[in-house]
């Protein structure tokens, strides 16, 4: 076993002085040198021997992973309105409200057809625990996450993301639409059970 | 009047530099970045430190000692401010150049102890009044070996004028009046039979002059240190232990004023040591045959010339050490208050008066 040598005297008192001074010397000198924001797989990513660490954050950033879980977005064009990650979700911070449409609306980008409205949909960032759930039952991939991670807001209510595409005068029509054909659905009915009654 | 105005903005503006540079400094040894926001590369941080300062609430603490709390600052940057009046900025400008400059130096720079311990006691708080004795401690300790390193440079050159003790060291020496068939020897040794009277530059500084004050420049520096409350002696402000010192009540405008004449006495105690042993405003080129360095360097005297390179070299000679100071801040641990006062007592202290007995005989063999 090594025992460490204790050493004094005036010249080992001078020199290790001087060590320290040059220690401090070398980092001054070499703050020319800064890291990059390289991506993990980056080789200099644990590889930097010299020169300033910090990132200027808002300036600059590493790269996140292409699999990282960071802030939801749903297209809402390819959404079926299917409800399942608002039933997956565990801390329920998806809000869903659905009206079924009168006709067809139209096809998502992978081909299957949309029946229905969303009047209200609704991720509260807050509550999201970015588990990544909803994205990986939603049936047309609208449903993603993004590399952004950087989204405070100053209130809180900023943080509920709105992703319906119909505005509430559109959402009132849809909904007195189907009323509507309900209605007729309901009158045909009633008179064709009428005429059968007769008949 | 204007030498007031004049040394006042001078001190402003190094303050505002050295408030910078020092962040800088200090995160480019930590590998960090130090401000970059404000201005570019950061450069106006400290301006907008001050500024941020002066809005702030001037807060007097209900039970504090009104009178002592209001004047201490006051009387704390009066005290420093005062140091510059004799400190000769160039060959032929000084504001205030007076026979016994180094005396009244010494005398007003004592006027801060006071200060210090009217802010600590006026606080009414325990942290402040400790923060106040452990500075006047130290400070007061101080005194005595930086004041016998002072003492040695002032043997050597007979004179307690700075600006006297300035021409001895460079090749304008006999240009002083009363200093006419004065000669300066290699390391100050006759004996020897090298003139350096007319080659001037680094082998006429004090530290040249007699090599023995390079002993003394050293325990001056070591002590200097100690007197502005810097690392590794800051105990009475250690950041990273208590909130602040003496200071710990004040803000605003007050807290401004301190931590100015903190500053300010950092920049003196550089000046004066610059001004002592390390040759003042004079070049550190000397004259090699006809390569006459030193003159080019030195301008004329009382032209615009003589007092750009007077200032320059004395200038860029105090950052050169203020840069020393700040790096010593970053490289060196704290002292414990016991090691403090050994080191001053037993160690400064008796090398300090072996070196005026050396400074002394070394007098003998430059005459």
């Amino acid at each position: 076993m090594n025992k460490v040598k204790h050493r004094s005297g005036f010249w080992f008192a001078v020199t290790s002085l001087v060590s320290g001074l040059r220690l401090t010397w070398q980092h001054f000198v070499r703050a020319k040198n800064r890291r990059t924001p390289e991506y993990v797989t980056d080789k200099n990513y644990f590889n930097q021997p010299d020169g300033l660490v910090t990132l200027t954050y808002p300036y600059e950033a590493i790269p996140v992973p292409d699999n990282g879980r960071y802030r939801l977005h749903n297209e809402i064009d390819d959404c079926i309105v299917c409800d399942l990650c608002a039933k997956i979700c565990p801390v329920n911070c998806i809000t869903i409200e659905s009206v079924k449409a009168t006709e067809e609306i139209g096809l998502t980008s992978d081909g299957t057809k949309k029946r229905l409205y969303a009047p209200v949909f609704d991720i509260d960032m807050a509550k999201c625990c970015y588990c990544g759930l909803c994205t990986t039952v939603c049936p047309t991939d609208c449903l993603t996450m993004t590399p952004v991670y950087d989204f405070a807001e100053v209130d809180i209510k900023n943080m509920i993301y709105h992703f319906t595409d119909l505005s509430p005068e559109q959402a009132e029509e849809k909904k007195q639409l189907l009323a509507k054909q309900q209605e007729e659905m309901a009158a045909a009915k009633a008179a064709a059970l009428a005429a059968r009654k007769q008949g | 009047m204007l030498a007031f105005v004049l040394t006042l903005v001078l001190l402003l503006s190094i303050v505002i530099v050295l408030a910078y540079v020092e962040r800088k400094v200090a995160a480019f040894m930590q590998d960090r970045m130090g401000p970059t926001e404000a201005g570019p590369y950061g450069s106006l941080q400290s301006v907008l430190d001050v500024l941020k300062l002066l809005q702030k609430e001037d807060i007097v603490p209900a039970a504090a000692d009104k009178n002592l709390f209001k004047l201490a600052p006051i009387l704390i940057f009066a005290a420093v401010f005062a140091g510059f009046a004799v400190i000769p900025f160039t060959p032929d400008l000084v504001p205030a150049g007076i026979g016994i400059g180094v005396f009244y130096l010494l005398a007003i720079i004592s006027l801060d102890v006071i200060g210090l311990l009217m802010a600590g006691w006026g606080s009414n708080n325990k942290y402040a009044m400790l923060g106040a004795m452990r500075s006047v401690a130290q400070i007061v300790s101080y005194e005595i070996p930086a004041g016998l390193a002072i003492l040695a440079a002032v043997m050597v050159c007979q004179s307690l004028d700075f600006q006297e003790i300035s021409y001895q060291q460079g090749a304008l020496m006999n240009r002083f009046p009363g200093l006419e068939f004065e000669m300066n020897w290699l390391f100050g040794i006759e004996a020897l039979g090298i003139n350096t009277t007319t080659i001037g530059g680094i082998t006429t500084w004090n530290i040249f002059r007699a090599p023995i004050l390079l002993v003394a420049f050293v325990i001056y520096f070591i002590a200097s240190l100690a007197e502005s409350n810097r690392a590794p002696f800051d105990i009475p402000e250690a950041e990273s232990e208590l909130v602040a010192g003496f200071h710990v009540e004040y803000s605003g405008f007050r807290f401004a004023i301190l931590f100015l004449a903190e500053y300010s006495m950092m920049v003196l105690v550089s000046l004066v040591a610059v001004i002592l042993f390390l040759g003042s405003w004079n070049t550190p080129l000397p004259n090699v045959g006809p390569v006459s360095l030193a003159y080019w360097t030195t301008g004329t005297i009382g032209e615009l010339s003589g007092i750009l390179w007077g200032g320059f070299w004395l200038l860029s000679k105090t950052f050169v050490l203020l840069f020393l100071q700040l790096q010593l801040r970053w490289t060196y641990p704290r002292l414990r208050v016991d090691q403090l006062m050994h080191l001053c007592w037993k160690v400064l202290t008796p090398i300090a008066l072996a070196v005026i007995l050396i400074a002394g005989i070394w007098r003998l063999l430059m005459i």
